[in-house]
């Protein structure tokens, strides 16, 4: 391919994929707990512009991905309190938070436009970073990319391995059930739904303080819709949300340069092609005995205990 | 240890199915008052923009002519949703099949370009509900025959919807007189397909006549119609459902089939009229926007008209306090987010009663 | 100096008093509104259009009163925000974005009293004025200093949409970068995206891979600058000066301007002089602005960027002078001429040269 040069392409995309990988994952973990909320686009754009203020004012980016979790966090808390003590519907309420978080990082943003910052150092791993091909590509990346590849990990050891996990699982699978060998299903979903929030929050951030080192109004251009049909390619796995979110954000960084190095390529397609292959492995998991039973039992269903 | 708990009530409270989105309002105008007020501005005279300048004030006609439009598009897509959300079916993806409907309306109007008669009108809504329909049932017959999640494949199509119509906007439907710049022809200044004013200055066009009789045939069908008792049955109960007859699958086609359909007409009444122009922009939301309205008129279809209109009050008002108060776009978001927030939050308490005190020991 | 041109305006009224014309109305007071497509921070094209606001604020002080509404999608609201202004006692409307256009006409249709502008668009009306900026000509300033500064000859271009104004753009950089370096290549992007800033710094990003070490663009972020900055290659601003993002990156920017205009639209309003009028305007009009060159430029270069500035401010040399061929090698100006304004408007094709195909 004229003039790509594959090594840089696969860096590139691993950059850009970090904000939906970090999104995807906390997504995963909430709806692995039955818990739908479409709100993460806005609580991403909370996290973006919030971690960008906090670097502001700190002059830390480190201090600035802290505030961007928080912010994720405290927005999906309202979106937690609504839906899991106050019984709205979720899909209603993650919508009425992406348009409140639109509006609101629109409003704290106003007096930091036109500022930008530092970038935060890269890690540039000594001795690794010098290994051909894997170097460059692999090792001479920032923290906070290491951190979602790091969590990639991690989700997967707390879902299929830890006791915790276990749980977390039954409470998404069947509520009723977790509940009658006393699982505090709310507490669970709540503590499930806050950690959702921190990670788009930080992946939101990730666009404001690593990728573009500035705040600008609807910067996130619907990395969280994306993240949302990352999860659900992934069938609720954590290595295939990995997978899923360098696969869109690699269609993204491929079609770009296709288009440089002179190949006329149909962009819509490619553009529409994640959401297509989405609905594809939908239509295969369902083909499949095995995978079948991959989406989450009371996916979105409201729970309330009787008694 | 003391503790909030909410307790189902035997009955829906009366007192709050009405009750509850006049608080849910109030709650908002004090947290909005307080966001306006850190802003720097007049909470009060904020606050009474937004709500009274359409009722109010020396341009109140033409306000009030805008409510009927911005409602309009809303409340048709929530009630074809609202039937499917009563069955347990969750079409999400209407902006979707807005759109898709509105360009399918336009391809036939471009098409027959400029050929005249107004019947060309009657055409192009069948159009716009067939592609509406059509782009519905691929959810829907994932859902039935291979049990994929209509919530996901629906929200996804929206997607695939959008990069049609940017593609369509800058190529195959581009206006051949607009100097190369994307979008269409203005099709409301087609004649004989425009959707304009039934009577002029009234913001009536034949969207709303088609909202207000959805709404109608909304409400024969939940309390008069077998199949509304067959959506009532399957949402409460859904094993019980079968046992009187319900075909889950056939129940699946047909809400998403008329779901799917009204968005489809109401993305071509909003084509035709207020937006003219098949272009990026074109959908601004109300596929979404009506899911939140379809769940404040409590999936009722009476609810639902009150909903829209709600909503249409603080879009028009919103926008004059933009302009005149110079309120960035973002806090009249922010506020339109507080107003559902408080609206779903508060509907709690038409079916639960708040308990404050020990837990039952029983 | 002041007191002459006081005279000479006293003395034009004079004149048109003296000739009988129609005695016009003179406000004391005048009420203009503007809707941008955009977020007014967006730090570009919606940026600059405040800016002009805010230029004719300044100059004519309490004598002016303005409102706004930013970030209005160019879609079904537009025309209920238009007539809101109307009515809201807005002498002068200025619609700033393509896609208002429509809505413009319509609007005005229903208010004859109130004067609408609009931009970009080619729809007039009694009360309906439209007003343009010939971005092209900054394109030949930067085109010539993109060609002096590549090293690798490939220089990166990143594009929203197909049209006209784009192409032209495109055609003017890479005609003036070809005069100053015969072996220059253009690489470009399409984002299909006026303000997208992520896909903006991939679309550098993957451009600067591919080897361009110089940079332009004609999107409105300035997302490609800040990544220009971090690699240490160079960059040119559009609609803002953006060298506060690349301070050592950003040769420099085209600017657009605004004020001049608004100031002399909203003047005519205030002595009732007001007509419909179809202008575009660029650089000798100084709609246009290409602010200093660089001083980490080299001296000699930044010479010669001066003078096709200057040349194109005194008007004695037009972008688009002939010879020139279509990419397919047909001519579609003669050596000698210049082209006209029809033919720019309509530019849908590629100058020859550039090695890329024109998106359909």
């Amino acid at each position: 391919m004229g003039g790509i040069d594959p090594i840089l392409l696969l860096a590139s995309l691993m950059v850009a994929s970090t904000p939906i990988l970090l999104a995807a994952l906390g997504e995963l973990v909430v709806e692995r707990a039955g818990v739908l909320n479409l709100g993460v686009e806005g609580m991403m754009i909370t996290g973006a512009v919030c971690g960008f203020a906090a670097t502001v004012l700190t002059g830390s980016p480190w201090l600035g991905f802290v505030a961007a979790a928080l912010a994720g966090g405290v927005m999906a808390l309202i979106f937690g309190v609504l839906t899991q003590y106050l019984l709205s519907n979720q899909v209603a309420t993650g919508l009425a938070l992406t348009l409140f978080g639109l509006g609101l990082s629109a409003l704290i943003g106003q007096s930091y436009a036109g500022i930008t910052i530092d970038r935060p150092p890269s890690l540039n791993l000594p001795l690794l970073r010098d290994i051909p091909w894997l170097g460059p590509i692999v090792f001479r990346h920032d923290v906070i990319l290491y951190l979602s590849l790091a969590m990639v990990v991690a989700i997967w050891w707390f879902l299929t391995r830890s006791r915790g996990g276990l749980i977390l699982r039954a409470v998404g699978e069947n509520h009723d059930a977790a509940h009658a060998l006393g699982y505090p299903v709310i507490a669970i979903r709540m503590a499930a739904i806050t950690f959702g929030g921190a990670m788009a929050g930080t992946g939101g951030a990730y666009i404001s303080i690593m990728r573009l080192r500035q705040w600008t109004e609807g910067m996130t251009s619907g990395a969280g819709w994306i993240a949302l049909a990352i999860v659900v390619f992934a069938s609720w796995r954590s290595g295939r949300v990995l997978l899923g979110a360098y696969l869109f954000g690699g269609v993204t960084v491929l079609q770009l340069n296709l288009q440089g190095a002179g190949f006329r390529i149909p962009a819509v397609l490619l553009s529409a092609s994640p959401y297509l292959i989405t609905i594809i492995v939908l239509v295969l998991m369902s083909l499949s005995r095995n995978a079948r039973n991959a989406t989450p039992g009371n996916l979105g269903a409201t729970f309330h205990a009787s008694n | 240890m003391a503790m909030i708990r909410l307790e189902r009530r035997a009955d829906p409270s009366n007192f709050w199915r009405y009750g509850a989105p006049l608080v849910a309002v109030l709650a908002t105008i004090i947290a909005g008052g307080i966001m306006f007020a850190l802003l720097g501005k007049n909470p009060v005279e904020a606050i009474r923009t937004i709500f009274w300048t359409p009722f109010t004030g020396r341009n109140a006609a033409y306000y009030l002519s805008q409510l009927p439009i911005k409602a309009a598009p809303l409340v048709l897509i929530a009630t074809g949703l609202a039937l499917g959300f009563r069955a347990g079916i969750w079409n999400i993806g209407a902006e979707g099949q807005y759109v898709i409907g509105a360009l399918s309306g336009a391809a036939v109007a471009l098409a027959l370009y400029p050929m005249e008669g107004r019947w060309l009108f009657i055409i192009c809504i069948a159009a716009s509900l067939a592609g509406g329909m059509l782009w519905a049932m691929i959810p829907a017959v994932l859902k039935v025959r291979l049990g994929v999640s209509e919530i996901l494949v629906s929200l996804m199509l929206v997607y695939v919807a959008e990069n049609i119509l940017a593609s369509l906007a800058v190529g195959a439907m581009k206006n051949p007189e607009g100097y190369g710049f994307p979008g269409s022809r203005n099709l409301s200044q087609y004649p004989a397909v425009a959707n304009l004013d039934i009577w002029s200055g009234t913001g009536i066009h034949w969207g709303v006549i088609a909202a207000l009789l959805s709404v109608l045939a909304g409400q024969i069908l939940l309390s008069r119609h077998i199949l509304g008792f067959q959506i009532q049955v399957a949402g409460l109960a859904p094993r019980a459902a079968r046992f009187a007859g319900v075909a889950p699958g056939r129940l699946v086609m047909v809400c998403m089939a008329a779901s799917g359909a009204l968005a489809g007409a109401a993305g071509w009444f909003e084509l035709a009229g207020p937006s003219g122009i098949v272009s990026v922009d074109f959908n601004v939301g109300y596929g979404f926007t009506a899911i939140i309205v379809a769940f404040l008129g409590r999936l009722h279809p009476v609810g639902i008209l009150l909903a829209g209109v709600l909503l249409a009050v603080t879009y028009v008002g919103g926008d004059v306090a933009r302009s005149s108060l110079g309120l960035p776009a973002g806090s009249i978001q922010s506020f339109q987010g507080m107003l559902l927030f408080f609206l779903l939050a508060l509907d709690v308490l038409t079916a639960y009663r708040i308990r404050i005190g020990r837990k039952a020991r029983a | 100096m002041k007191r002459r041109s006081f005279l000479a305006g006293t003395a034009a009224a004079a004149t048109a008093a003296a000739a009988g014309l129609p005695a016009r109305a003179q406000a004391d007071k005048i009420k203009a509104g503007f809707i941008y497509v955009g977020p007014i921070t967006d730090m570009g094209y919606n940026y600059q259009h405040n800016v002009g606001r805010e230029d004719a604020m300044a100059h004519f002080g309490d004598a002016l009163e303005t409102v706004y509404v930013e970030n209005v999608p160019e879609g079904p609201d537009c025309e209920r925000i238009l007539t809101q202004l109307a009515l809201d006692g807005c002498d002068i409307i200025f619609a700033t974005s393509f896609g208002f256009m429509d809505p413009t006409i319509n609007v005005a249709a229903k208010f004859p009293d109130v004067k609408f502008e609009h931009a970009t668009g080619f729809k007039t009306a009694d009360n309906v004025a439209i007003y343009n900026a010939r971005f092209y000509e900054g394109r030949a300033v930067i085109g010539h200093l993109a060609g002096k500064l590549t090293k690798s000859n490939q220089i990166g271009y990143i594009v929203p949409v197909p049209i006209p104004e784009v192409i032209m753009g495109i055609n003017a950089a890479f005609i003036a970068a070809r005069k100053a370096n015969p072996d220059v290549q253009f690489k470009i992007i399409w984002i299909y995206d006026w303000h997208n800033p992520q896909k903006e710094a991939d679309a550098a990003k993957a451009l600067v891979e591919q080897g361009c070490d110089v940079l332009m663009q004609h999107t409105d972020s300035n997302a490609p600058i800040t990544l220009a900055e971090e690699l240490g290659i160079h960059a040119f601003g559009q609609a803002a000066d953006m060298s506060a993002y690349g301070p050592n990156a950003c040769v420099t920017s085209i600017v657009d301007n605004w004020g001049p205009y608004y100031i002399e639209r909203i003047g005519m309003m205030f002595d009732g002089s007001w007509a419909t009028s179809d202008q575009w305007l660029g650089m000798p009009e100084g709609v246009i602005v290409v602010p200093e060159i660089n001083a980490n430029i080299d001296p000699e270069l930044r010479a010669e960027a001066d003078a096709i500035r200057d040349s194109i401010i005194n008007r004695e040399y037009h972008p688009f002078t002939g010879p020139l061929n279509k990419q397919d090698g047909t001519e579609f100006v003669a050596a000698g001429e210049v082209a006209d304004d029809g033919t720019l408007l309509n530019m849908m094709f590629y100058v020859e040269g550039i090695d890329a195909e024109l998106p359909s």
